[in-house]
């Protein structure tokens, strides 16, 4: 029998509000095997630990029910305590009598009934509960950052400084993603490529990162510390190794009418093609789409003018299968597409873009050379409208984004004052539900635009642009001043809300971390684990996890970088101890577990028993790797002899339960 | 059928620690209501669910069980609940042999995020249980004699 003690928490006023806690720790008192029942204001806290480490020495307790938060808040912290005290850690268990008990119950009487039966359950669990000890598995110490943009960027710089090394994936030829885009950056104007570039040359000098450019992941298998990841690298037709990113092939390249998608279509770039000056890793990549040596087999004017000869039509997709301690997603974000939003006349005029396009039509380096022109005619526009939230605060979802994509209100106060003060013979508007500044001289800068550059900032919404005469018409309400607006405009700019990369989803579904209903990556805890997912192991930094913007996110990045270099800095990480364990006399060897493990943990062995007569059998048995089982437990149902049992959430356990509960 | 109003059902909720769990915590963390009947079991995958838990459940007098788990797609496991979801085809015929409504038993795919489906979930089962009104007892005949 075991001796159990039972420490029913008040949190405060958070479960004893709606929880009798005296009656709960009464009732639980007259339990089998409960030799101590009592109840405490902060069970948590010092004292509380403290109270309980005390009473397993006194009593000799064998077990332990602490009836307070969530498991998944302060499992941890009661399983050290008991430790300490000389308990097994798996000897405690949890009943949740606050998420799943005080907080949605108003009525004390029902609250407390529940919490009675819910203490109940775990007493009836504990009975069963036998010591575990935790495995260890070696930790592999090296991080994948996937994404390199300045997220995927900063994170790797951050990871390499600590001495680990680390591989950056990236899908396309270059990295240094949405940024190097940006002509400049809010609240500073300090250009976006003079602060992005140095960091990108950072990270390909840095002895520790490995970039691997025009690449994807293609599977990922394994857990915390021992991650085995397939990655894609593309035939990008270039050995980048020998390249040395003159240019001359992309001078000479005879198809010119490829679509630029670095400038988002706004002119052409080569077949062959560096997506920008300022590349890393700085190596021409053929676009197999355009490029008609590959299409036909007939040009080949790259290879001819090619010094090095690093032109290579033959090259196909590689396959590298690298082992990692750690993985950080930094996807990163995207503009949504305009195509629901055919109001505002995006697809019937070349003269409506997106901010994304007009922050390239601003750029020096950009299709314009950084003269404001209007894509139809190339004449310079002098009635600008800036349209915001468009997909963004959208209810219903249907259309657009139920949330707010916090990077507009800024970056459409830059790009008025960035026209006001280039061409200040415009009339700039910007239409807004509301502007939302909140960040270090972020409201300092929109008043700027407003007071010193004389912004027409309105608050309403843009109803309908109708493209006619070479003019935009557009039509508006001013919710302030109770009137409609009709403005004819030279150019319209739509601030498009941004959603995460198309690349996150498949992605979360092979790392097995969790997405909300957005396609953002949910953080392990949504204040204190900001930049853990809950699958171990799997990190998060960047726009992938929620809009962001700069500043925001070379801070995510530096944090989750920290956590990594925390998990690198172990030489062995403890497993979990509650995984799957075969009976071997019960076992068959039929196979069932086998086929339904997902993690392969799972073999057979030839064992030999005690047969009849002085005899010796020889039968095959399951055995489970107990570093590589995850404690899913589908072998446990799979089994149809009942030999395969999960440590910690074993059948008698279970069953227990459901028992205390259905009384 | 006559509504019994002082009825309250048991109602045995498996919840996978993952999704369904985190679930249930975001909509106490919410509070959002939901009726006291339902008792939350905690369980690793929904995949760790073996029917007998249910049958066991309608041997002790539950009126309602109830089996939430990660969207299909996002196991934590990768493959977790695709087994549940079979497995538990399996067992609603066999419930609907054994004359067991079909509407005490359910399955339900709730996220992490969403704390608000839990307890729609949750009232929704419990109004259809207390319309159901009390649950005839499963039997183990070999435990009679005692």
């Amino acid at each position: 029998m075991q001796k159990i003690g039972v420490f029913v928490c008040w949190c405060g006023s958070n479960i004893a509000a709606t929880v009798d806690v005296q009656a709960v720790s009464d009732a639980l008192a007259r339990e089998p095997g409960v030799v101590f029942s009592t109840n405490y204001q902060y069970m948590c806290s010092q004292a509380g630990q403290d109270m309980i480490q005390e009473k397993i020495r006194e009593l000799g307790l064998t077990g332990v029910v602490v009836c307070s938060c969530s498991p998944r808040m302060h499992e941890a912290t009661f399983r050290k305590a008991c430790e300490k005290a000389g308990l097994n850690p798996y000897m405690v268990e949890i009943a949740n009598i606050r998420e799943q008990c005080s907080w949605i119950h108003k009525d004390k009487l029902s609250g407390t009934e529940k919490a009675v039966l819910l203490g109940k359950a775990a007493v009836a669990k504990v009975h069963l509960n036998t010591p575990l000890t935790a495995g260890e598995s070696p930790v592999t110490k090296r991080a994948l950052v996937i994404g390199g943009g300045i997220a995927g960027i900063q994170t790797a710089l951050d990871i390499a400084e600590a001495g680990f090394p680390v591989d950056i994936v990236e899908k396309k030829p270059t990295i240094g993603g949405k940024m190097t885009q940006i002509d400049k950056t809010f609240p500073t104007l300090d250009c976006a490529a003079c602060i992005l570039t140095p960091k990108m040359v950072d990270a390909a000098q840095n002895e520790n990162i490995n970039i691997l450019s025009y690449s994807e992941v293609e599977a990922v298998k394994g857990f915390v510390g021992n991650f085995t990841v397939t990655i894609r690298r593309k035939a990008r037709f270039v050995d980048e190794t020998k390249c040395t990113g003159c240019g001359l092939c992309t001078e000479k390249c005879p198809q010119k009418k490829v679509p630029n998608e670095f400038n988002l279509g706004l002119d052409t770039r080569r077949a062959i093609y560096i997506p920008f000056a300022q590349a890393v890793p700085k190596a021409a990549a053929i676009d197999p789409n355009y490029c008609t040596m590959l299409k036909t087999g007939k040009c080949g004017v790259c290879s001819k003018v090619c010094t090095v000869g690093a032109i290579d039509y033959q090259q196909k997709d590689e396959l590298l299968e690298r082992e990692y301690g750690a993985i950080v997603a930094a996807t990163g974000f995207e503009p949504i597409s305009m195509d629901k939003f055919d109001e505002f006349a995006y697809s019937q005029s070349p003269d409506v873009v997106t901010s994304l396009e007009f922050e390239r039509l601003m750029n020096a380096a950009g299709p314009t050379g950084g003269t404001l022109l209007r894509p139809s005619d190339g004449t310079h526009p002098h009635t600008l409208v800036f349209v915001q939230c468009v997909g963004s605060r959208c209810d219903g979802g249907e259309k657009g984004k139920p949330y707010c994509s916090k990077i507009c209100c800024m970056y459409t106060a830059k790009h008025a004052m960035l026209t006001r003060e280039k061409y200040p013979d415009t009339e700039v508007y910007v239409f807004y539900i509301d502007v939302r500044t909140p960040g270090k001289n972020f409201d300092e800068f929109y008043r700027r635009a407003v007071e010193e550059y004389g912004v027409h900032y309105v608050k309403g919404m843009v109803g309908k642009v109708v493209p006619e005469n070479g003019k935009l018409k557009v039509q508006a309400s001013d919710l302030l001043g109770g009137q409609q607006l009709h403005i004819d405009a030279d150019m319209v700019v739509l601030a498009a809300a941004v959603e995460p990369d198309k690349s996150a989803r498949p992605l979360a579904t092979m790392l097995t971390a969790s997405m909300d209903t957005n396609d953002f990556f949910t953080e392990a805890h949504p204040k204190l684990r900001p930049v853990e997912s809950p699958t171990a192991g799997v990190f998060l930094s960047g726009a992938c996890q929620g809009p962001k913007d700069i500043p925001e996110t070379v801070a995510q990045a530096g944090a989750a970088a920290a956590k990594v270099i925390g998990l690198l800095s172990k030489d062995r990480l403890t497993c979990n101890p509650c995984v799957a364990r075969s009976d071997e006399l019960m076992c068959n060897g039929c196979s069932a577990c086998e086929k339904v493990c997902p993690y392969g943990a799972i073999t057979y062995i030839d064992k030999e028993f005690r047969g009849p007569n002085r005899t010796t059998l020889l039968r095959r048995v399951a055995q489970v790797n107990p570093a590589v089982c995850q404690g899913c437990g589908a072998c446990t149902v799979a089994c149809p002899s009942g030999a395969m049992d999960l440590q910690g959430f074993s059948n008698a356990q279970i069953m227990a339960e459901v028992d205390a509960i259905c009384k | 059928m006559q509504v019994n109003e002082t009825f309250k059902p048991t109602v045995v909720a498996f919840c996978c620690n993952w999704c369904s769990y985190a679930g249930a915590d975001l909509a106490g963390t919410n509070r959002l209501q939901y009726p006291a009947d339902v008792k939350i079991i905690r369980i690793p995958c929904s995949c760790r669910l073996n029917p007998l838990f249910i049958l066991r459940a309608f041997q002790r007098g539950a009126d309602g069980v109830i089996l939430c788990g990660c969207h299909p797609g996002d196991c934590h496991y990768t493959t977790g609940n695709y087994y549940a979801r079979r497995r538990m085809t399996l067992l609603f015929s066999m419930l609907d042999y054994l004359g067991i409504e079909r509407e005490r038993t359910r399955v339900e795919w709730v996220s992490a995020a969403e704390g608000a489906k839990f307890a729609e979930t949750m009232n929704d089962f419990v109004e259809t249980v207390t319309r159901l009104g009390e649950n005839r007892r499963l039997e183990d005949l070999r435990c009679k004699s005692e």
